[in-house]
């Protein structure tokens, strides 16, 4: 099915950027920790990014809605460039979900509001039917009979499956997982990998840093390894993990896949 | 001896030293030497304090009667305060309209009331504050409806102490929550202008405030204007207690995680979508103990007003004092005035646990 697919989005690459990185790069203080990006996103494109810790593969896809504000070099977005324009950053955070470590759920709504906020007051959407949808997509994730908890009763599987759904209420064009299953037991890691791989199979567009390596041999169209701040190595995942080209791949690979 | 039955029946059945009253009295009061040697210092004591204090508060004292005959008990002569009460609570009130500020406490006792119940925040309570608050000035102020006017200067008393405490907490709370944000904010004017107010207010002690209110401030105003001395201490109050909620406040928001503002922002809510729905009702709860003491100790602090000749709950029972038929009946007199304000401060403190306990249900796991 991948190649398929990949097929159809090289054929009308024209306009179907759903992201673009020219030359981008970012300091933290004098800390060099992206060092000219280049990278094109197509629409339903799926990603996986790598890369030992402090590599800036986490800063590369906060740059992406912003959360990190690059200083050179230049960012587009579903057709709009990322600048100081504060209403600009807002309309692409609205299209572009974002899933956290950390999950970042709201401790004091209920998981219901957790997934309704958003398309409430950033979509202006009536709270019925943004209920409506809310319940839809727990759902989808398995969860629908917590709605009405809180997140710390949930366990750390259910809170990233609901921090999932609260994404996708928004409708999103794009989603980013900066290391979706890192703060996960390893009993939770694959209900939360199912999700994931459900919505690739939807054709989502997403741009996921991790180091579940199955996750990126059975979904992702391309794998990127990233080090000191640059892209070292992008390719297929075939490619990528039975002909890695560059030595820094192959002293990863061998240190995460034993 | 380590039979396993054994040990399933002792956790089937607690010792008997570990239930009951005496399982109580031996586990908390008598579980250490030191422990025991408090209790019984502390039952001496009590045994010292309590039957005399019992004894002049109720069994020798005088409940209605002259200042003159007073003199002749040795036990408490409560007729220092039902003798003066409506003295002590109205001050110069117009003796005869004394009912109208009762009329107002009354009101604002009942909104309160209805207030603190959760279920009813909502919009309509806007409205219905904002009639018993007009409700009440007409009943304070007069002049309208046939009530005859009345000139703030006479207002005194308990209705007075409420009117500066009520509003010197109400809207000291969101001006100390503007603060914090602003301390906070990225705009270097916006934040400076916070970090001076704060400092500068936490710099100064509250009567000083007072003070510049009373006397200096209407110094700087052109001739002919004046502004009413009750509103000048009311503004010093506020002020003075929005720097402190502001910085407890602050604190609230550095304790929330990056994430949740990373969250917010990242569906595309803007700063005030952001602070309103995500970090403050978190921070603010975070928060709710010491910015209770704040109110607390402000609602105490009103006394302070009597420094510049402001009739309140405390002054009006120090001149029923100066009273030569009342004159050395000070204890009495201020064991009332106590507990007025200790019911004040005791529902405060019961509510803000309530409050929390609210807010945090079902959050936790």
């Amino acid at each position: 099915m991948k190649e398929q697919e990949t097929r159809e989005m090289q054929s009308e690459q024209s306009d179907t950027a759903m992201v673009e990185i020219i030359n981008m790069h970012k300091w933290f203080g004098d800390f060099h920790v992206l060092q000219g990006i280049d990278l094109t996103v197509q629409k339903k494109e799926r990603i996986v990014i790598c890369g030992p810790s402090g590599s800036g593969k986490s800063t590369l896809i906060r740059c992406i809605n912003r959360l990190e504000e690059h200083q050179k070099g230049r960012i587009i977005v579903d057709g709009t460039e990322l600048t100081h324009n504060i209403k600009n950053i807002e309309k692409i955070r609205a299209e572009v979900g974002m899933v956290f470590q950390h999950f970042n759920l709201f401790p004091h709504l209920t998981i219901v509001d957790n997934l309704t906020l958003g398309p409430i007051w950033v979509r202006k959407v009536p709270k019925a039917e943004a209920e409506e949808t809310a319940m839809f997509y727990l759902e989808k994730v398995h969860i629908a009979e917590q709605a009405r908890k809180y997140p710390g009763q949930l366990s750390g599987g259910q809170q990233q499956r609901v921090a999932i759904a609260r994404s996708l209420c928004m409708k999103p064009k794009l989603m980013l997982f900066d290391e979706p299953t890192s703060a996960l037991d390893p009993e939770m890691i694959k209900e939360v990998l199912d999700v994931m791989i459900d919505l690739a199979q939807e054709g989502m567009t997403m741009l996921v840093v991790t180091h579940e390596m199955g996750f990126a041999k059975s979904v992702a169209h391309r794998v990127l390894f990233m080090d000191y701040g640059k892209i070292v190595e992008a390719n297929t995942p075939e490619e990528f993990f039975d002909n890695p080209q560059h030595d820094r791949t192959k002293l990863f690979l061998s240190q995460i896949l034993h | 001896m380590n039979d396993p039955d054994d040990t399933r029946m002792q956790e089937m059945k607690p010792p008997v030293t570990h239930v009951g009253l005496i399982g109580w009295i031996r586990e908390n009061l008598f579980n250490s030497a030191l422990n025991s040697i408090l209790t019984l210092v502390t039952l001496f004591v009590l045994g010292k304090i309590v039957p005399p204090l019992v004894r002049w508060a109720f069994i020798d004292s005088v409940w209605h009667t002259t200042g003159k005959a007073c003199r002749q008990v040795t036990g408490a002569c409560w007729s220092v305060v039902w003798d003066n009460v409506r003295f002590i609570l109205f001050g110069f009130y117009p003796y005869d309209s004394q009912w109208r500020p009762l009329a107002a406490m009354l009101i604002l006792f009942g909104l309160l009331f209805y207030s603190q119940n959760r279920k009813h925040w909502k919009k309509h309570l806007i409205y219905v504050w904002v009639l018993g608050l007009f409700v009440m000035g007409l009943l304070m102020k007069g002049g309208l409806f046939g009530l005859s006017a009345v000139e703030s200067t006479k207002w005194s008393g308990l209705p007075l102490t409420l009117l500066l405490s009520v509003f010197g907490l109400t809207a000291a709370y969101p001006l100390g929550v503007v603060l914090a944000l602003g301390r906070r904010s990225k705009l270097p004017t916006v934040r400076w202008l916070s970090i001076v107010y704060i400092e500068m207010i936490r710099g100064v002690p509250l009567i000083s405030l007072l003070f510049m209110s009373a006397i200096i401030f209407p110094l700087f105003l052109p001739e002919g204007i004046t502004i009413n001395k009750i509103l000048r201490a009311q503004i010093a109050i506020i002020l003075f207690t929005a720097a402190y909620i502001a910085e407890v406040v602050r604190g609230g928001l550095q304790a929330m995680s990056r994430g949740q503002y990373e969250a917010a922002e990242s569906m595309g809510l803007n700063y005030y979508q952001t602070m309103r729905l995500i970090i403050l009702p978190q921070a603010l709860k975070i928060v709710i103990p010491p910015t209770v003491s704040i109110l607390i100790s402000a609602f105490k602090d009103t006394s302070l007003v009597v420094i510049i000749a402001l009739w309140d709950l405390l002054k009006t029972t120090q001149s029923v004092l100066a009273n030569p038929e009342w004159m050395g009946f000070s204890p009495e007199a201020y064991i009332f005035v106590a507990l007025l304000y200790f019911a004040g401060c005791f529902s405060m403190s019961g509510y803000s646990r309530k409050l929390e306990r609210e807010l945090s249900a079902g959050e936790k796991q």
